[in-house]
């Protein structure tokens, strides 16, 4: 599946489309078909997103949403050196999903 | 194309910090005008050399330098060769001339902008006169800070 | 150290206003992402993986300890509680909002900082030796002539839209802490047969994907001509620096393209031009500066030495002391680079408690260090023990400079959105693997670095070992290489070969300190006898 995501203007905090809007969790992504370039335009346009981009992605056996590279699967955690400052602090085993 | 489309009008020219009339004469290329022995307004690109046109200093009117991408910072240096070899006539930035290069292309030496979209004139006459002091000395004449600190 | 008059503050607080408008008319769609990025990048406002980062100068890397103070409350005001200072002695924050940027800048201009020029394709800010005017070794303190540079090159009009980024380094020893030659300019303050002091040009150095080692420009630049003829250099490149390709736009390939002979002969040519353009600022601006620098009031008849009846205190000493041209002082290093920490990340409360011990033991100044450390110049031996006690208190009492533990790394694919591997955990886990096998005291001298990727932010380079990160297939791989010095004794270190996995690279650090441990001969350290025996015991280990 293609997701989309990007950063908060003004925040600059990672979101991810969730077929409404800005999402900070990557588990609300939907696949956005070929509609990613219209969908980036309007938004960045309308100022909700900043340097948006498209990626591959794919559900997990849970139903889970995974990018692709594990850019973005930092992207959708928070930085691996600092459990306390992800999305999912109370979580250690979070981090071996990045990896 | 012939040459004299490649310029920029009167009409283009936004912003002027000069008390002539302004040229009326459409700009050629470096090679053209080193060409002719008649031009007397010539454009720079940010790959031509502006030193090519010093011998000839004396029949220029107006010299535009275009700025393809605002991110090209050639055309600063242009500026300045020509103003520190006395030229004195226009030096008008045209292409992708937006509000926040306008100051330094000041500094430079430009006294005239034709930018390729039109800009707010608000913001920038707020952006001409932001900085009071400078801390180089260029030839646009302002004291930078060490001469005001020694007098 | 330096203080501002009324023009400098004038400048930075002019320029606060000037991104509060720039950044109102992103907000307000007046300017594009496109447009708005290169404003933001020049006041140090970077979009990273997580949030915008913000990289705030720190010139020559002199900071006081209010401005230190400052910089922790911005941690706690702003950003999550902590900095991570980098190796171009600046502080950088992770989690910046675009909305209160504007005032955080406000906040570092009340205490004479700011973040100008900090990113972007211009002069960034000077580096230089940690160890400025406490260094035994030094000619001059280098600082005032940084200082000069600083000003000449914050919104140098000619000089803002350079074809890539471009760093000054200015010392003043023949003992190289700042890695001078690995700048696009490299300054050395130095004395002619006459005795003259003027400075040396070396040009067209750099890390990244194409590492150079500077060479020599000019042998003397008199003083009274250094603005002029760094103009002159600046503007052959903004001229002739390449732009067609971002790999190849450095001044380092325009140097090599044209030969070192060539383009020092431009730049003479436009150095002649400039003499007569009086754009030289005149002498008594120096002078105006330099006594900002002057040595703070040394006392004498101090006590030469510490009581080193503890052992985890002689080991300190021992490590992170070194010698200060005044009797009864030393340079104190203070490592960032706690055993499993992340390198140079500092929280707030701990950059308050440096601060502190700066105005209390060290004559008000700090400095970071390329190293990513931070460094109180002048401190009394006899209170070292104090001192220690104190550092110990606030978990930085770290006794490993320089050594294997003493790790350089960037920040990686856990902050870093150019990344193509995380750097952090590979330093914690070396950090610890020597800390548990006990090797790390007995390798001596051993600089290790780490960069995420080709961009080389971690000086891998320039490590007696280095670790490069790369992607391979969608996973994390590290290169390791040997053989490189930031030092005096410049040179770029070689990749051993294929490359590892994170448990890998780990492994192939020790097997490859495992050899000089067995071949070493009397006081070499790891780079020496890498360089006495050559890349192949390494390899033979590494790939057996
Ligand atoms: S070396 Fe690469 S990964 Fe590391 S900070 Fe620099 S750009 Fe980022």
């Amino acid at each position: 599946m293609k997701i989309l995501t990007g950063n908060d203007l003004m925040t600059g905090l990672v979101t991810w489309w969730d077929g409404q809007g800005w999402s900070p969790y990557v588990d609300n992504a939907v696949d956005v078909g070929d509609e990613a370039e219209a969908i980036l335009a309007r938004e960045e346009a309308a100022r909700r997103v900043n340097s948006g981009y498209a990626i591959e992605a794919s559900l997990d056996e849970n139903g889970k949403v995974r990018p692709a590279h594990i850019k973005d699967r930092v992207r959708a955690l928070g930085p691996t050196v600092r459990p306390d400052l992800t999305l999912k602090p109370a979580e250690p085993e979070a981090l071996n999903w990045v990896i | 194309m012939p040459d004299n489309t490649l310029g920029t009008s009167p009409d283009d020219v936004q912003f002027r910090f000069r008390d002539d009339e302004v040229v009326d004469h459409a700009a050629v290329t470096v090679d053209s005008f080193l060409d002719q022995s008649n031009a007397a307004a010539v454009r720079i690109e940010p790959g031509d050399n502006a030193r090519d046109l010093l011998p000839h200093l004396d029949r220029i009117k107006l010299v535009e330098v275009n700025f393809p991408s605002f991110m090209d910072g050639r055309g600063y240096s242009s500026a300045r060769v020509l103003r520190e070899a006395g030229y004195e006539g226009e030096i008008r930035a045209v292409g992708e001339v937006l509000i926040d290069q306008l100051a330094i292309m000041r500094r430079c030496g430009f006294d005239a902008f034709a930018p390729d979209n039109e800009l707010d004139a608000a913001d920038a006459e707020h952006a001409f006169s932001l900085w009071d002091n400078v801390y180089q000395k260029t030839t646009d004449g302002r004291a930078p800070i060490w001469q005001k600190r020694h007098g | 150290m330096y203080r501002y008059d009324q023009y400098d503050q004038q400048m930075v607080d002019t320029r606060v206003a000037e991104f509060r408008d720039q950044t109102r008319r992103r907000l307000e769609g007046k300017i594009t992402e496109d447009q708005f990025k290169p404003l933001r990048l020049q006041n140090g406002l970077y979009l990273q993986l997580h949030a915008y980062m913000l990289r705030v100068a720190v010139p020559y890397g002199t900071l006081n300890s209010t401005q230190m103070h400052a910089l922790a409350d911005i941690a706690d005001k702003y950003d999550r509680g902590y900095g991570h200072f980098t190796t171009r002695q600046n502080i950088q924050y992770n989690w910046i909002k675009l909305e209160e940027a504007p005032d955080l800048l406000a906040d570092l201009a009340k205490v004479e900082m700011h973040a100008i020029q900090t990113s972007g394709n211009c002069i960034r800010n000077i580096s230089s030796d940690q160890y400025a005017g406490a260094a035994a070794d030094e000619l001059v303190d280098p600082r005032p002539y940084a200082e000069l540079l600083r000003q000449w090159s914050s919104f140098h009009p000619e000089f803002l839209h350079l074809p890539r980024k471009f760093k000054f380094c200015v010392i003043a020893s023949d003992n190289d802490r700042a890695a001078m030659r690995l700048h696009d300019i490299g300054i050395q303050v130095v004395q002619n047969d006459a005795g003259e002091i003027g400075c040396a040009f070396y040009v067209g150095g750099g890390m990244g994907r194409t590492p150079m080692i500077a060479p020599l420009i000019r042998e003397f630049v008199p003083l009274d001509q250094l603005i002029t003829y760094s103009e002159a250099c600046l503007r052959v490149y903004n001229r002739y620096g390449r732009r067609d390709n971002k790999y190849k736009a450095r001044i380092k390939i325009l140097v090599h393209e044209l030969g070192k002979d060539e383009y020092a002969r431009q730049v003479e040519e436009e150095f002649a031009h400039l003499l007569e353009q009086g754009i030289e600022p005149p002498l008594a601006e120096l002078e105006r500066i330099k006594p900002f620098f002057a040595d703070p009031a040394f006392k004498t008849g101090l006590p030469d030495k510490a009581d080193r009846s503890d052992d985890q205190f002689a080991r300190w000493v021992d490590s992170n002391c070194m010698p200060h041209k005044a009797p009864g002082y030393v340079a104190v290093t203070i490592s960032l680079k706690p055993v499993g920490g992340i390198p140079g990340d500092a929280s707030s409360a701990q950059m308050h408690a440096m601060a502190d011990l700066a105005k209390d033991y060290s004559f008000d100044e700090c400095r970071v260090t390329h190293a990513q450390n931070i460094v109180l110049p002048h401190v009394e031996i006899g209170r070292l023990n104090e001192l220690y006690a104190k550092l110990a208190e606030a978990d930085l009492a770290t006794a490993n400079i320089d050594q294997i533990g003493d790790i350089i790394a960037c920040p990686g694919l856990d902050y870093c959105s150019l990344a193509n591997a995380r750097s952090i955990p590979v330093a914690q886990k070396i950090s610890q693997r020597f800390e548990a096998n006990g090797k790390g005291e007995l390798l001596g001298t051993l600089k290790l670095k780490i960069s995420g990727c080709i961009n080389a932010c971690g000086h891998h380079h320039a490590g007696h070992i280095g670790i490069l990160g790369v992607d391979k297939k969608g996973t994390e791989n590290y290169q390791l290489l040997l053989g490189g010095s930031e030092a005096e004794d410049t040179s770029l270190a070689k990749i051993t070969g294929p490359g590892f996995d994170e448990a890998g690279i780990v492994d192939a650090v020790e097997k490859a300190a495992d050899v000089y441990l067995a071949q070493r001969e009397d006081g070499e350290r790891f780079l020496d006898t890498y360089r006495r025996i050559g890349m192949d015991p390494f390899k033979e280990a590494l790939y057996a």
